[in-house]
């Protein structure tokens, strides 16, 4: 990659320029507009950009300022990113759809001076923050839709900017040429962007990363995926999150390939199967929208059609894998397979748009085994990848032909990974961050002088050599004999069974592990009518012997699966039981997003909690409950504890699988 | 978003400027048999304001928007539309001059999609013979692409790209009652008639739906008279208000006026006789 004076393309304005020179009537960006795709090439890009960073100069941008980039995504807000970098300023793109609160501390802690929106929406939101926000001076929108009557002096047209810009430029042919060199004098190690982290912990923090940081960083991932300028991807991930930057923007103007944006949020399924991406990025649940999707749909179709979906998509499950991964499969039933693929797999893959897909990642958080064999069976190569916006997203991918659904894979290239004593995942990459911005504190405790960071993941390799996450570090736990205790592991491995809602491991600093389930009403309800279990009501059934029987085979094999693990053999579950009623959120037990507040569920079944530990078979507890309409009330209960049995550790070559 | 072309007037009449009188009704009455729905109802419509209609069930407002898109005919009193006198007429020809409507029940082709539906709004607009039509072919596919045009910037401002395809019949209430209005101003009225076009909807579509109104107005430059029973709404939205009680005006004038009317008041809530 280097320019035509020789010197590399270390930055994504320089990028922009030989791309306008190499691939110029390539297609750069496209978006749907008025029912048709409408296309810029990268000649086109580079002329939008010209117009507009020469607007914002004229409107008295500087290098160093920060500009905040709000809205979905949409082509003027991509090039707003490399305008703004021509000119040496930092682009801060902010999750639109945040609170205002939040939005309001990102803007004010960045110092934001311009703020390039997407709309009234956002307009709106970001005017009725100037009483907080000093650093503002000007807001620009791209949609000019409701508009008018606003403050001309503040607010600005994204074409009229752009107009400003070209007509400058054609009364003074010199600012080309001041611009190009201003870019030229940018560097690599220069400041690129600002990335938020959503702040799950505290307040939000502004990741600085370099050019460097993201530009070698796409370049890896290109080089691993094998990537070229003629993929397709569709961008509709927030803007402010780090892995759309590295796909839909960065790796877009490295590679050369174009970038798709939908018409609106809602089209997404049908732009997708329209553009037929061949490089995909989808968080689980996606991917299990999809499915669900698929399920539904099939369910109403024809006997015969279903009948035939449901025999082909059980071969895909035998066999799908391994011709995916090259493995020997028998050649009557790769026949079988490829008459699938031209009755079924072809035509749903059509449907999903996926015919073309190359390559799709998913990440983020875990995603159910059955869910990612379903795609991978129907000859998708599906993949996972850990990643996080301090790394520059890449820390560990999944090479082809090497899938697991419980791993994260190996290092991704140029990427150290080291565990530290505490089981915490430690990385080292040309992607990591230069720091936190204004706040030093935070960079210290999370980057070391050599350049370490703390991903706050804990993990550990297999046997392998791939990478699994474990839990949230700070989590993890020990057993009295010293051994790992992953309570976010193991419910996760419960909570993939249908039949299993919600499950709370207990063991820190005891003897054994135990857990504490939900039965899934919906599933287990469905269970109970196919075999003549009579209940009435959720407490009888979640204390049923047969429904007992069952989840204690669930239980069964998740010990089985973590015997297989020699880090987490010890671990397995010695003791379980089913809650008499359904953890809720209005009971404090589940946070707003439906996750389990373990600590706060320990002190409340504390009584539970101890029968587990103390060998008693049953325990009867009254627990206070709040209705919906905020009254409270009590439930009673015999609730019942069996005992497991733990498998031996397997011992080396066939275990994993 | 590219703002329409400004359509050409189909009447002769000059074109009326914002602020101007653009219809205007004198001393209405309508009967059906010994029913008397209107009783010498006289107001007027200014270019480029929100006018509403208010009042209790049976005031005759519905009957009133129906006399001035000409589906019913008054046995007393005038209608001037653009300064002019209007004879008996049909309701295509009043939609022909420029006055468009929705319903208050939603009357959409429930097996046709979103788009066929706002494409039959632009009928009165297409000019091409039979000929041409059935072979969709030379000029019948140029106007069919230009109609196509227009249609696609309505979609792209009620924000119903996601349901271009949809059959109607299977939509939520909220997006007929959108879609219905996509039709109406696919005829690019000069005057839109919006009979409840929040009825039944939540708080939350109801914003949406004022946004829109306030968006044509300000986009398209149309007119608009509107029934609408929130009269929360009703004060937010409009410029003036017109106040029915059986089939008489007995307030007219702005929202604070009209809300601090005693016979508005005592329409609303009761009196004792």
């Amino acid at each position: 990659m280097t320019t035509a004076m020789g010197a590399p393309a270390d930055t994504f304005p320089k990028l922009l320029l030989l791309n306008a020179v190499n691939r110029a009537s390539k297609p750069a960006v496209r978006m749907k507009d008025f029912g048709i795709w409408q296309t810029w090439t990268w000649a086109a890009v580079l002329d939008e950009i010209r117009a507009f960073a020469l607007g914002l100069e004229a409107l008295g941008l500087k290098a160093g300022d920060k500009v905040a980039i709000i809205g979905s995504n949409r082509p003027r807000l991509y090039w707003t990113f490399c305008a703004v970098q021509s000119l040496g300023a930092i682009p801060v793109p902010v999750y639109k759809d945040g609170v205002a609160d939040e939005m309001v501390y990102v803007l004010d802690h960045a110092g934001v001076t311009f703020a390039v929106v997407e709309d009234q929406e956002q307009a709106d939101k970001v005017l009725s923050m100037t009483d907080t926000l000093k650093s503002l001076r000007h807001v620009i929108y791209d949609e000019e839709r409701g508009m008018r009557g606003y403050d001309p002096a503040a607010i600005h047209a994204f074409a009229d900017l752009q107009a400003d810009g070209r007509r400058l430029l054609a009364a003074d042919p010199a600012l080309e040429t001041r611009w190009r060199e201003r870019i030229a004098a940018a560097g690599g190690a220069d400041l690129a962007v600002i990335l938020y982290t959503s702040g799950t912990t505290g307040k939000p923090k502004g990741v600085m990363l370099s050019f460097d940081n993201v530009v070698i960083s796409a370049q890896n991932g290109i080089v691993f995926d094998k990537l070229t300028e003629a993929e397709e991807i569709i961008a509709y991930l927030p803007l402010a999150w780090v892995g759309d930057h590295i796909f839909s923007y960065a790796q877009s103007y490295v590679a050369g390939f174009c970038v798709s944006c939908p018409e609106s949020p809602e089209t997404i399924v049908d732009d997708r199967r329209e553009i037929g991406p061949t490089y995909f990025f989808a968080p689980p649940r996606v991917f299990e929208g999809m499915l669900t999707m698929t399920t539904v749909r099939m369910q109403d179709a024809g006997n015969w059609k279903r009948g035939m979906f449901d025999y082909f998509i059980e071969h895909a499950r035998k066999v799908g894998e391994q011709i995916l991964d090259g493995r020997p499969v028998a050649l009557f039933d790769r026949l079988k397979y490829g008459l699938g693929e031209m009755l079924v797999y072809g035509p749903l893959k059509n449907r999903l748009g996926f015919s073309r897909l190359k390559v799709g990642y998913t990440a983020g958080e875990a995603i159910g085994p059955e869910i990612f064999r379903f795609y991978r069976s129907l000859g998708l190569n599906l993949k996972q990848l850990y990643g996080q916006t301090e790394a520059g997203v890449y820390v560990t991918l999944q090479p082809d032909g090497e899938i697991r659904s419980d791993t994260v894979g190996r290092p991704a290239p140029q990427v150290e990974i080291r565990i530290a004593e505490n089981g915490e995942v430690l990385y080292r990459s040309p992607g990591v961050f230069l720091g936190y911005y204004k706040n030093d504190n935070a960079t210290a405790e999370t980057k070391t002088a050599d350049g370490w960071v703390h991903s706050g993941d804990a993990g550990f390799f297999d046997r392998e050599g791939h990478l699994r996450i474990i839990d949230r570090a700070k989590d993890v736990g020990k057993l009295s004999d010293g051994s790992l205790f992953a309570p976010k592991y193991i419910e996760n491995k419960l909570k993939f069974y249908a039949n299993i809602k919600e499950a709370v491991a207990v063991g820190n600093e005891r003897d054994f592990c135990s857990v504490m389930l939900n039965i899934d009403l919906t599933a287990v309800a469905n269970w109970a009518e196919r075999n003549n279990v009579v209940y009435g009501s959720y407490q009888e059934l979640a204390g049923h012997p047969q429904v007992y029987d069952m989840i204690e085979k669930h239980v069964d094999q998740v010990n089985r699966d973590l015997a297989a693990e020699p880090s987490m053999c010890d671990s397995q579950i010695r003791r379980f039981l089913i809650l008499h009623k359904e953890l809720d959120a209005d009971d404090g037990e589940l946070t707003r997003t439906q996750k389990v507040r373990r600590g706060f569920i320990a002190d409340r079944y504390a009584p539970l909690v101890e029968a587990l530990y103390d060998g008693s078979a049953e325990r009867f507890v009254t627990t206070e409950v709040t209705f919906e309409d905020g009254r409270k009330g009590a439930i009673s209960a015999n609730v019942r504890i069996r005992d497991m049995k733990p498998h031996p550790p397997v011992p080396s070559a066939e275990a994993a699988e | 978003m590219t703002a329409f072309v400004e359509s050409r007037p189909m009447s002769a009449a000059r074109p009326i400027e914002k602020g101007e009188t653009l219809l205007s009704v004198d001393g209405v009455s309508l009967s059906f048999g010994g029913v008397r729905a209107l009783t010498n109802v006289s107001f007027d419509i200014k270019k480029g304001e929100v006018r509403a209609i208010i009042g209790p069930n049976g005031a005759g407002k519905t009957s009133m928007l129906n006399v001035i898109n000409g589906f019913y005919h008054p046995q007393q009193g005038t209608i001037a539309y653009k300064g002019q006198v209007r004879r008996r007429q049909k309701p295509y020809e009043a939609a022909s001059q420029g006055i468009g409507r929705t319903f208050q029940n939603v009357a959409l082709f429930k097996g046709m999609s979103t788009l066929d539906n706002i494409m039959a709004g632009r009928t009165l607009k297409m000019g091409v013979g039979l000929f041409w039509q059935l072979f969709r072919y030379g000029p019948a596919l140029n106007e069919e692409i230009e109609h196509r045009k227009k249609v696609e910037e309505i979609i792209d401002f009620l924000e119903i790209q996601h349901i271009r395809k949809t059959p109607v019949g299977k939509l939520p209430y909220g997006l007929k009652k959108r879609v219905e209005l996509g039709r109406a101003l696919a005829m690019e009225p000069e005057l839109l008639l919006l009979d409840e076009p929040m009825a039944g909807m939540n708080l939350e579509e109801k914003e949406d739906m004022s946004r829109f109104i306030l968006d044509v107005r300000e986009q398209f430059g149309t007119t608009i008279a509107l029934i609408e029973h929130d009269i929360g709404v009703v004060m937010d939205l409009s410029d003036r208000i017109v106040v029915l009680e059986y089939g008489r005006k007995i307030a007219d004038g702005s929202a604070e006026e009209v809300q601090n009317n005693q016979a508005v008041i005592d329409a609303y809530l009761g009196v004792a006789h």
